[in-house]
C-alpha cells in the first residue's frame, strides 16, 4: 500500500466515519461510503490540503471512488 | 442577552446607518468585527464608537476583485471567520419604462452578486469549523415589491432566494443561513423622503413609526447566537406590521 493511498484512507476514514475496510480501490464515495454531494466537496478540500495541490472542479468530478482519488493524487504529487 | 464571544464577524455596508448599529451590536455583544464599507472615514467613526480594534477592510462592492479580497482578508485579519452579514447594498429608482440597464445592473451587482461572491467565499472556513452564521440583510420591498425600485426589489428577493438554497446546502455543517427583511427604518435613505412622502409610508406602517437601525441590530445579534442555531432559510420581517407575512 502506497503513502498516498494511506493519506487518502486516513482522510476518507475521519471523514466519512466509516472503517477502514471499506474503503477499497473501488469504494464509491457517495454509493458505497454514505458520503453526501457536500461530503464529496470536503473530501477534495481535505486532499487538497493534505498534499498541497490544487484539483479543477472537472477532476474533482471524475474523483468518484477511493481508487480515484489515489491515483490522481498520486499522478499529481509525482 | 446573547454571547458572541470569541466569534469573528464581517460586515458589509457598515459605514451606513445598518451597518453601523449591526457592527456595534456584534461587537458589543462580543463579538470581534472586521468592518467593511467604501468610506473609510465612516468606518473608522464605527471602530472608534466601538472602541475596540476593529479590522477596517475597505471594498467596493461592485468591484468583483475587491469583494474577492474581503474573505480572505477578513479571514487573515481575525485568525477566521463566523459571521457573515450581507449589508450593504444600494438603490438606482427608476421606473421600469425608463430604467437603465446601467441601473439594473449596479442595484444587482452590488446587492445580490457580490453577497454571492461573499457567501462563497466563506464557505470553506465555515464548513471545517462546522459552524458559521451568514445573514443578509433583505428588505421588505423583496417580498412585496415597490413601484420604482424593480431592481432594488429583485436584488433583495434574490437574496433571500439565493440565502434558502445555500440553507439547504450547508445546514448539516451547521452553518445557518438567514435573511432579515427591514421595512422602513430611519436612515440616510429615508431623510430623504419629503413629508407627504413620509406621512404616506406611515399610513402603511400599522405602528406609525419608521423603525430603528438598532431593531435591525438586535435580530442580527439574535440570528448570530447560538440561541437561534435551529433557525435556517428564514426570513425575518422587522416592518412594524407592515407586512404580516
Amino acid at each position: 500500500m502506497s503513502d498516498v493511498a494511506d493519506r487518502v484512507r486516513k482522510i476518507v476514514v475521519e471523514h466519512l466515519n466509516v472503517d477502514a475496510e471499506k474503503v477499497t480501490e473501488k469504494a464509491s464515495f457517495i454509493d458505497d461510503l454514505g458520503a453526501d454531494s457536500l461530503d464529496q466537496v470536503e473530501l477534495v478540500m481535505a486532499f487538497e490540503e493534505e498534499f498541497s495541490v490544487e484539483i479543477p472542479d472537472d477532476a474533482a468530478e471524475s474523483i468518484q471512488t477511493f481508487g480515484d482519488a489515489v491515483s490522481f493524487l498520486t499522478k499529481a504529487t509525482s | 442577552m446573547f454571547d458572541l464571544t470569541g466569534k469573528r464577524a464581517l460586515v458589509t455596508g457598515a459605514s451606513g446607518g445598518i451597518g453601523r448599529e449591526i457592527a456595534k451590536a456584534l461587537a458589543s455583544a462580543g463579538a470581534t468585527v472586521a468592518l467593511s464599507g467604501t468610506r473609510v472615514g465612516a468606518l473608522e467613526d464605527t471602530a472608534k464608537e466601538i472602541g475596540v480594534d476593529c479590522p477596517i477592510l475597505p471594498a467596493n462592492l461592485s468591484k468583483l476583485d475587491e469583494v474577492d479580497k474581503l474573505v480572505p482578508a477578513a479571514e487573515q485579519a481575525m485568525g477566521g471567520l463566523d459571521i457573515l452579514v450581507n449589508n450593504a447594498g444600494m438603490t438606482r429608482d427608476n421606473l421600469f419604462m425608463r430604467m437603465k440597464d446601467e441601473e439594473w445592473d449596479d442595484v444587482i451587482a452590488v446587492n445580490l452578486t457580490a453577497a454571492f461572491h461573499l457567501n462563497r467565499a466563506c464557505l470553506r472556513g465555515m464548513m471545517k469549523q462546522r459552524w458559521g452564521r451568514i445573514i443578509g440583510i433583505s428588505s421588505v420591498v423583496g417580498v412585496t415589491g415597490n413601484p420604482g425600485q424593480g431592481n432594488y426589489a429583485a436584488s433583495k428577493a434574490g437574496l433571500i432566494g439565493m440565502n434558502k438554497a445555500l440553507a439547504h446546502e450547508v445546514a448539516s455543517r451547521n452553518i445557518t443561513v438567514n435573511s432579515i427583511a427591514p421595512g422602513f427604518i430611519a436612515s440616510a435613505m429615508t431623510d430623504e423622503l419629503n413629508d407627504k412622502q413620509r406621512e404616506a409610508i406611515l399610513g402603511t406602517v400599522p405602528m406609525n413609526r419608521l423603525g430603528t437601525a438598532q431593531e435591525i441590530a438586535a435580530c442580527t445579534v439574535f440570528l448570530a447566537s447560538d440561541a437561534a442555531a435551529y433557525i435556517t432559510g428564514h426570513t425575518l420581517n422587522v416592518n412594524g406590521g407592515m407586512a404580516m407575512i
